[in-house]
């Protein structure tokens, strides 16, 4: 399991903001939410927890907020402080809801600067600091704007500009563009992003897309059914995927079974030479392989040591995807730049980087 | 048969019931209001008659303390009945929503039980400060009478409100720092503000025409509804009656159509 | 994570929340009490008795039964000017049924007082009819009619009735048919659920009650505001407790009701 714990210390930034021990939730009617997770975020460090709905993600956002209570026997810290018995009013956290959570009765400027009206903070400290907010979250001209006004994009501003205004230790995000159609969500996954590197602020953020996790996150922690199934950079968990379902849930995958000997896979349309580094330990026998769309190129069939039959193909506009048959025991799924003409029916060689096959325990799960 | 005829044939009988023991009524009174000796003049006279007006003031005064009284403490054990679960919630739930089909007259009895002559609250003072304290057929009778009728009906609309008040920005004041005093003054209550309008028009609308109370009760104080019941029966003067009951209607349905403006079609009933 | 201070402002709220109750429940038990106590002021130590409700019956059984009957007259009356009525406003949809039901529904604006002695100027000349209980009845048919109504319309809206509608006609059966084997079964929860408010409010009604009764035709609260000024309270109380009796299974049943109708997911 070495694999999984490496990377679970932040290297980022300087000293650990946040560290969490062994904090577990079972809720009152006996739902087991969180199995015990323990982590450790560095400063200024963004960490995204992602995965399907009901893995625990919000559950453990929450706990690190404050709005719920850990299981007897977790531990929260914050800077060092032990802030489990701690409320949330005190904590001195940032909050982004899913739904933004603005107050109706309030308008753009009431809202943002609410945290620091309760901290007493005076009027024109106030002001100055809510034009700050308003400058570094592009919302100029809507100070006065009652919350009904406003579009999705701009509540999302709105709500991130309340949650940083009191200067938070920690900053928690909800999914905060889930709310949102796609295109815009794109646009504001650049602008979060630059937001939050220009705070340097702690950020956990909470996502089921895989690809705002990658986009956004030093570390991506994903999670399934209550418990942390690999943590690691974007890129480790893309291309070293710990286990079968970190593999399919984060970008796609085509999940083979082989024989697996003498340093080369055996699978229904031909062999597959796989390196050395690829090998988890000394495997022989039947093994899972895990190799990406991207990774396949499609050559001509005569004297391929691997070859197929085009199934399907469909056009996704930059590229097209491919499912061959008679390779494996399944579709496999590969990606064919416009250039080459392919259609349902042609025979078809493949070549895979034997770098780029990765090897799973061989559990289903 | 074609299906507009069959809608139209739907219709038959409601048109009956309504235009002849409804709509014929109403006109009828309006035309009798404007034909007693004062004429048309009989609608200002809620306003310029000395006598009148005092009656009415009373009754704006009552109603007003009514609601007000009622809001408070609707919100008060609402909130607090829709926030906490406790073993014997549901039976205490049923306690304070039991007295809404109570008809005035009762409630006028349930405050002679409380407060009348040999009423419980008089028997326990007697006991514990030998001075036997009967209210019921003053002002504060009729007060404890109108919050009697008003709390069950208020407290059931503003738990409604609390249920489907958004968790999300109560925990978002508190992320910021709020305490749970400064959550109900900033986030709670401005969003039960339509709830309080709604329901304090409701109630307020109630008082106002109550009548069965005040009739048990039979205090020195004249509200609106004894008024126009006596001087219809006793002082047989029936314009008079019939413009004061017009006017009463009238403001009675501004305050209702008021209330359905901010909050739904909630019922309002006996009194 | 609860501190101190929580479970203290969790006591006052409850403290606060229980005496209200007892306001409105305490009276309510004495005067059941005080029904079946041979003598009030001496109390349960006096013994219980069914005297008092013996005499209640003696001097009021024809209060009782006028009340059921005037309530399920009510009933009837609403149900086939009601639900038809309901129907076709629900169907129409437009300007004119929201002025309709605006009017059905005005007489609860009103007070009551106010529509009495509306129908006493009209229809008082006209002696038979003012001396009868049918009198009575019209008053409390046009009160408890948009209860009715309402509550019928809710349940079309809800099922959508109107597809219902056409599916029925699509497959051949005339407007009526359509009412009777389709619109009718499935505005069941509705018109059972007003069905419990227009009894329920016709047997507690007061207002419009006290100006339109004779000494021929009084209901159960018109001798009830009686027994309150001339009987002994525990006459009174007896009659009280005859009322809640009557009243107290309707309001369990709609209550029950609406929790039935909310977990078929028929309200929100």
């Amino acid at each position: 399991m070495s694999d999984q714990q490496s990377g679970q210390n932040g290297q980022y930034g300087h000293g650990v903001a946040l560290s969490i021990e062994g904090c577990g939730k079972t809720f009152a009617d006996g739902t087991r939410a969180l199995e015990p997770v323990t982590l450790h975020v560095a400063r200024g460090e963004t960490l995204v927890l992602l995965g399907p709905s009901g893995c625990g993600k919000t559950t453990l956002l929450r706990i690190i907020a404050g709005l719920e209570s850990p299981d007897p026997g977790g531990r929260l810290l914050f800077n060092e402080a032990d802030v489990t018995r701690v409320p949330i009013e005190r904590r001195n956290v940032g909050m982004v809801f899913q739904s933004y959570a603005l107050f109706p009765n309030m308008d753009v400027s009431g809202n943002i600067g609410y945290g620091l009206k309760i901290r007493g903070v005076s009027e024109s400290d106030r002001k100055a600091r809510i034009a700050e907010l308003v400058a570094l979250t592009g919302i100029e001209g809507l100070e006065h704007r009652r919350v009904d006004q406003l579009s999705g994009g701009q509540r999302q501003r709105v709500a991130l500009a309340r949650a940083v205004a009191a200067r938070p230790s920690v900053l928690l995000l909800d999914e905060p563009l889930t709310a949102l159609d796609a295109a815009l969500r794109d646009r504001l996954r650049g602008e979060l992003n630059r937001l939050l590197r220009a705070l340097g602020i702690t950020a956990i953020y909470v996502t089921h897309d895989q690809a705002e996790a990658m986009a956004l996150g030093d570390r991506v922690v994903v999670m399934r059914k209550g418990a942390i199934a690999q943590i690691g950079t974007p890129r480790d968990i893309y291309f070293a995927p710990a286990n079968r379902f970190v593999a399919e849930f984060v970008g796609a995958a085509n999940i083979v079974e082989a024989q697996c000997d003498a340093g080369a896979l055996t699978l229904l349309g031909g062999k597959l030479p796989i390196a050395n580094s690829a090998v988890n330990g000394h495997i022989n026998g039947k093994v899972f392989a895990m190799i990406r769309p991207e990774s396949i190129r499609v050559i001509a069939p005569d004297g391929a040591a691997l070859s197929g039959e085009v199934d399907s193909v469909s056009f996704v506009g930059d590229r097209q995807r491919a499912s061959i048959g008679g390779v494996a025991g399944k579709l496999i799924m590969v990606d064919v730049p416009n250039s080459i003409a392919i259609k349902a029916g042609d025979r078809v060689g493949l070549a895979v980087d034997p770098a780029s096959i990765r090897l799973l325990p061989g559990d289903a799960s | 048969m074609s299906k507009k005829t069959f809608i139209v044939l739907c219709f038959v009988p409601l048109a009956i019931l309504v235009t002849a023991f409804f709509v014929l009524p109403m006109a009828r009174l309006v035309i009798v209001g404007a034909s007693g000796d004062k004429g048309v003049s009989a609608y200002a006279a809620i306003l310029l008659d000395p006598r009148y007006r005092t009656t009415l003031i009373n009754t704006v005064l009552l109603a007003a303390a009514t609601t007000a009284a009622t809001l408070v403490i609707s919100t008060i054990s609402g909130i607090f009945l829709q926030r906490h679960r406790f073993p014997g919630r549901a039976f205490l739930i049923a306690m304070l929503t039991f007295p809404l089909a109570f008809p005035g007259v009762v409630v006028g009895f349930m405050i002679i039980l409380l407060a009348g002559r040999q009423g419980l609250i008089g028997q326990v003072t007697l006991a514990l400060f030998h001075d036997k304290q009967v209210f019921a057929y003053s002002i504060q009778g009729l007060f404890l009478g109108y919050l009697y009728f008003s709390i069950p009906r208020v407290i059931l609309t503003i738990m409604a409100a609390v249920e489907k008040l958004d968790p999300s920005l109560e925990e978002a004041a508190r992320a910021l720092g709020a305490g749970p005093w400064r959550v109900i003054r900033d986030v709670v209550l401005p969003a039960l503000a339509p709830a309080f309008i709604a329901s304090g028009a409701i109630a307020f609308a109630t008082a106002m025409g109550a009548f069965g109370t005040a009739f048990t009760l039979a205090t020195d104080i004249d509200v609106l509804p004894m008024l126009i019941y006596t001087e219809f029966t006793l002082s047989t003067n029936f314009a008079m009656a019939a413009a004061l009951s017009v006017s009463l209607g009238l403001v009675t349905w501004a305050i209702l159509a008021l209330a359905r403006s901010f909050g739904g079609n909630t019922v309002a009933a006996a009194g | 994570m609860k501190t101190t201070r929580d479970r203290l402002i969790f006591a006052a709220q409850l403290a606060f929340t229980l005496l209200v109750a007892a306001f409105l429940i305490v009276p309510a038990v004495l005067s059941m009490m005080a029904g079946v106590t041979v003598n009030y002021f001496l109390g349960i130590k006096s013994g219980l008795t069914l005297q008092w409700v013996v005499q209640v019956w003696e001097l009021y059984s024809d209060t009782i039964f006028r009340s059921f009957l005037i309530a399920f007259s009510a009933l009837a009356v609403t149900l086939v000017v009601g639900v038809p009525a309901a129907y076709a406003l629900h169907l129409r949809n437009d300007r004119w049924s929201r002025a309709v039901e605006e009017l059905i529904t005005l007489p609860l604006a009103i007070p009551g007082l106010a529509i009495a002695l509306a129908l006493l100027l009209t229809y008082g000349g006209f002696s038979d009819f003012r001396r009868s209980w049918l009198f009575i009845l019209v008053g409390h048919a046009v009160f408890t009619l948009p209860f009715m109504v309402r509550s019928v319309m809710a349940v079309f809206a809800a099922i959508d009735v109107k597809t219902l509608d056409e599916g029925a006609s699509s497959l051949g059966a005339s407007p009526w048919r359509r009412f009777r084997d389709v619109i009718v079964p499935n505005a069941r929860p509705g018109i059972l659920a007003g069905s419990l408010m227009v009894v329920t409010l016709s047997l507690g009604e007061f207002n419009l009650t006290w100006m339109l009764h004779t000494p021929l035709t009084k209901t159960l609260p018109v001798g009830l505001a009686d027994s309150y000024a001339s009987m002994r309270l525990e006459v009174a109380s007896a009659y009280t407790l005859v009322f809640f009796v009557m009243i107290i299974p309707l309001l369990t049943a709609m209550q029950i009701f609406a929790g039935y109708r909310t977990a078929m997911g028929l309200r929100r």
